[in-house]
């Protein structure tokens, strides 16, 4: 890069400074600080004290595994459903058609909706006495399922609801990613005699490879910091059948407040977005498409 | 087969957008019809006054402004400071620039979640929490904002640059009044994905504020399940629309802009 003059660079320094300070305050230091913190004991009320790694330690309990066991269920759960579903429809509505769109639109207005909103909506549809989805199952002579208050099922009603709410996210980049596939390799695929399955097995699924891939993880981090459902429909409960991870850290600081302890799980939870991302980054570097 | 794909998708659209007629449906109940089993579809008559009972059941027209200062303050100082770096990371050329966009870059993979209980004790420390300081100021800068913009910058010629200079143009006409116009799809995306995201957001003020002269519709809404007693899902469902409905709206004017920003800003 050509050096700019020295009037240049203090122009360019004044243009980024402010962003750069706040950066700092609001992105770096809350990494740094909670790096800092997880190495002692702190509830606020009383002076911090130095207690090297027992907050990682004390992680390490049949509790926080039972949030990890969650939070991967929930998030394996959301992944794999909403990504095959999202498929699945981009598929169907991969052709440009007023009805499409229709479809589309209403398919994706959930994701724009407030989480607090959905959370509500769906404990009134999902009410054991007078839910409509009570109602429903009823009407066609299924017996009734205690959505939230059994733990088996909670866990599972979460996912479902949380599916139902962003499924229009993978659908929309399924259908740019479909969108860009050359249609003359469909053309040649028919000539080869390819049509439905062997189709999608041989041109559709693997030039999407790229689009499933960021999905992967986009949708693992986004779900991995599911919090809004939990807090509104189920509090963790029924006892801990559903607390994920976030809401962990947040039980830890703001109810008991065990500020130390909650740093630490922000460390645990961070260094495995930074990894999740790195895998992103090196799996794009290797541009893993076929295409022409 | 074609009429099979259309029976599927229309299926899945029904699935996707009934609960929100079931929604409309129960706020416009009295509460006998709310505990009717089997339940009715169309409410009869329907009670409007539900949502002025949900209205003044809090401070909602507080809660509404407090929605409103939090989603546009932020929206307005990540444009300001993303129209400034992105200018600065794209067409000024400093020792020390690429090192400090890569910090830029590093942010985008710091979520809110990571952020939240430091700044919380921050803000707790220098007296803040309980403020639209503590709303607004974490969400001030935004990685992604800087870096969208920045790329469209790059993508404008500099001979743009150059011209508007020779006609005597300042920075900041040049930044404001030529690159930002030009940038204008780029902005447009960001801004509806910012603008949905925070009008939306739960997390934030549910850390930051325990007040109700600051706290947000979000909030305001959620708290309408834990006061009152019994099945009054008639007036939660009303409350909820307070939040969903210009949501709403507004994607029903632009939806294929919105959907466009979220694809665009996601694909980056």
């Amino acid at each position: 890069m050509r050096q700019g003059s020295r009037r240049e660079t203090w122009v360019g320094w004044g243009l980024v400074a402010p962003s750069l300070v706040l950066f700092a305050l609001v992105y770096v230091y809350p990494v740094v600080y909670s790096a800092w913190v997880s190495v002692y004991e702190w509830d606020l009320a009383t002076p911090a004290r130095y207690v090297g790694f027992r907050n990682y330690r004390e992680l390490w309990s049949v509790e926080f595994w039972e949030v990890i066991s969650n939070t991967v269920v929930y998030s394996a759960g959301v992944v794999v459903l909403s990504q095959g579903l999202g498929l699945a429809l981009a598929i169907l509505l991969n052709n440009r058609t007023r009805l499409g769109a229709l479809f589309q639109a209403s398919i994706f207005s959930s994701y724009v909706v407030s989480w607090v909103a959905v959370s509500l909506l769906w404990i009134w549809l999902l009410d054991p006495q007078y839910g409509l989805v009570t109602y429903l199952l009823r009407l066609v002579g299924l017996p009734a399922v205690n959505w939230l208050g059994d733990h088996r099922i909670a866990l599972w009603s979460l996912v479902l609801v949380t599916v139902w709410k962003t499924v229009g996210y993978p659908l929309v980049i399924y259908l740019a990613g479909l969108q860009a596939i050359p249609g003359d390799l469909y053309e040649a695929a028919a000539l080869d005699g390819a049509r439905g399955w062997q189709r999608f097995r041989h041109i559709t699924w693997p030039l999407l490879t790229p689009t499933t891939l960021f999905l992967l993880i986009t949708l693992t981090v986004a779900s991995f910091q599911g919090f809004d459902i939990v807090r509104i429909m189920t509090q963790g409960g029924p006892v801990t059948a559903t607390m994920i991870y976030v809401y962990y850290i947040y039980e830890q600081a703001f109810q008991y407040f065990k500020l130390g302890k909650a740093s630490a799980a922000v460390v645990v939870f961070f260094t495995l977005i930074v990894a999740l991302t790195l895998l992103q980054w090196l799996l794009f570097r290797r541009r893993l498409h076929y295409t022409t | 087969m074609r009429a099979l794909t259309i029976a599927a998708l229309a299926l899945v659209a029904l699935v996707e957008v009934f609960p929100y007629l079931w929604m409309l449906a129960t706020s416009l109940k009295d509460l006998p019809s709310v505990t009717q089993f089997p339940p009715t579809l169309l409410p009869h008559p329907p009670h409007w006054d539900n949502y002025a009972k949900a209205w003044s059941s809090g401070p909602f027209l507080r809660y509404a402004v407090n929605n409103a200062v939090q989603t546009l303050g932020i929206l307005a100082l990540q444009l300001l400071f993303g129209c400034l770096a992105g200018y600065g990371f794209s067409k000024v050329r400093f020792r020390g620039r690429d090192a400090c966009f890569l910090l830029v870059i590093a942010c985008l993979i710091v979520p809110p979640q990571v952020r939240f209980v430091p700044l919380y004790m921050l803000f707790s420390k220098v007296g803040l929490l309980n403020t639209y300081a503590s709303l607004i100021l974490p969400y001030a800068v935004s990685a992604l904002g800087t870096f969208l913009i920045r790329e469209s910058f790059m993508q404008i010629s500099d001979d743009i640059v150059d011209a508007a200079r020779v006609d005597g143009a300042g920075l900041f006409t040049i930044i404001f009044r030529i690159m930002a116009p030009i940038a204008k799809p780029a902005i447009v995306a960001f801004s509806l994905f910012s603008v949905v995201y925070h009008w939306n957001d739960f997390f934030w003020p549910l850390v930051m504020t325990t007040n109700d002269a600051v706290r947000t519709l979000p909030i305001g809404v959620a708290m309408l399940r834990e006061e009152g007693t019994g099945a009054r899902w008639h007036i939660i469902m009303a409350g909820s629309m307070f939040v969903v409905a210009p949501v709403l709206v507004v994607f029903a004017v632009a939806q294929r802009h919105i959907i466009r920003a979220f694809t665009f800003t996601s694909l980056k």
